[in-house]
């Protein structure tokens, strides 16, 4: 690993960025909703007190391969998204990446989803099989049309090369792209209207729901850098190329705070979904629109 | 007190996520307490949250004068939150059984199965009273930091 990669894990996008963006977002995200609703929210660092407070209690004593498990899925969770964060391609002109960077990122981007569904099954609590099983069913629905939204940007770009696809582009199949991943994230984040996997009031918080202490400290900083990943990844898609440093730096935070804005504003306008509505929404209608979108982009591509 | 301590402190003071147990209540002091939670009253400002699992919670609201159907959950709920904890009970009835007292279904009040550590008043109680209550059981809970203290809570 050179030495431009590991600033790129352990600094800026990753690790030292990460974290606190990953609470401000959420921070953000709860005081939007309670703004909407005319209240005033909590204050700014509640999400750091929230995780401080969780790391001093004292969680029941579990014992063998199942304690080690559910240990084990949140901090791999954290470890996903912090790498996922440092693929991505801030700075297109400093680094060049690696060939296939693009698939890899999909990945990690994928395993948190993965370790909560696995969570939810080790925990053996009735909720926790229950919230993993409609993550399962609602993972795989958004992430035919997540995947299907990536290929058409990659065919556009005709590359998977992440420094290859940032920027924004003038090729029509790369804005469908973004707009199809912008339809994925409120699913991915399980916020609402697709919150069924993770329901407070119907299903004890589904896979959580056993989760106590610092293990759940670790999956609600996952959550945190998940809001940070999935909306830089867009924030990349769309930055414009070229710039000083600063002005990157500046650029990616606005666009991912202004995507904050907006998908808390879809969170708080909706209410949670049935699974089978979620489903129908992937299934039938975004699936039409990315696969048109990717049939489009490979058409496109060879006939110019 | 080392800072590491104070920061732990002002956390727990900063951060009561509360969980709700009606064992037996009418549901007025339930409907109080989920008045809290509305636009008016707005606990989210000062860090309060009501939780949906036991396990993530800190402070226990219970509310009710503890029926013999729902003893064996109290304990078992009360179990299920982790230490640091408090307990609030919210209303006459888990304090004194209130008009429900002598019945030979109630196993109340909530303090011969449980410790008790704020006890709120009230046929129900105002919002306000629950919001102050919920504040205070989180400096206890704050104070009692350590595992032995919270041993050497009376338990009868």
């Amino acid at each position: 690993m050179n030495i431009n990669g590991l600033i790129r894990f352990l600094v800026f996008p990753g690790l030292l960025f990460a974290i606190p963006a990953g609470w401000f977002f959420v921070w953000v995200e709860h005081k939007a909703v309670a703004r909407m609703q005319r209240r005033i929210g909590p204050p700014l660092l509640q999400i750091f007190w929230d995780f401080v407070k969780l790391l001093g209690k004292r969680t029941p004593s579990r014992h063998g391969i199942e304690a080690n498990l559910l240990r084990i899925y949140p901090v791999l969770s954290v470890l996903s998204l912090l790498g996922a964060l440092a693929l991505l391609p801030v700075f297109p002109n400093a680094d060049h990446g690696f060939s296939g960077d693009g698939i890899l990122l999909v990945a990690l981007l994928e395993l948190p989803s993965i370790c909560f569904i696995l969570a939810g099954f080790t925990s053996r609590s009735i909720y926790g099989e229950i919230g993993a099983t409609r993550e399962a069913v609602l993972g795989v629905a958004n992430n035919v049309v997540f995947l299907l939204a990536i290929l058409t940007i990659a065919v556009t770009a005709n590359t998977f090369r992440l420094t290859d696809l940032a920027g924004p582009s003038w090729n029509p199949g790369h804005w469908i792209g973004v707009l199809g991943i912008l339809l994925c994230i409120p699913a991915k984040l399980r916020i609402n209207p697709f919150s069924t996997s993770s329901a407070e009031q119907e299903i004890y918080s589904g896979p959580l729901t056993e989760y106590a202490g610092a293990a759940l400290a670790m999956w609600e900083l996952a959550h945190g850098l998940e809001w940070v990943a999935l909306t830089g990844l867009v924030a990349t898609l769309v930055m414009p190329a070229g710039g000083p440093w600063w002005l990157r730096v500046l650029t990616f935070v606005v666009v991912a705070f202004l995507q904050v804005l907006l998908l808390s504003a879809i969170g708080a306008g909706t209410a949670r979904f049935t699974l089978q509505r979620s489903m129908r929404v992937y299934w039938r209608w975004a699936v039409i629109l990315a696969g048109l979108a990717m049939s489009s982009a490979i058409y496109m591509r060879f006939h110019s | 007190m080392s800072i590491l301590k104070k920061l732990m402190y002002k956390a727990r003071c900063k951060s009561p996520r509360i969980f709700h147990l009606n064992t037996g209540s009418c549901n007025g002091c339930d409907i109080e307490l989920v008045t809290c939670l509305s636009p008016r009253y707005d606990v989210e400002q000062i860090g309060i949250h009501l939780e949906g699992s036991p396990r993530h919670a800190d402070i226990l609201c219970i509310t009710g004068p503890v029926t013999r159907n729902t003893l064996d959950a109290v304990k078992s709920v009360y179990a299920q939150v982790c230490e640091p904890k408090a307990v609030v009970a919210l209303g006459s009835c888990p304090a004194s059984c209130n008009v429900f007292a002598g019945s030979p279904v109630i196993e109340g009040p909530l303090a011969k199965h449980i410790p008790v550590d704020v006890y709120v008043p009230g046929c129900p109680p105002h919002p306000d009273a629950i919001i102050k209550g919920i504040v205070r059981a989180a400096r206890i809970l704050a104070e009692r930091g350590v595992p032995e203290a919270a041993k050497g809570h009376p338990q009868k």
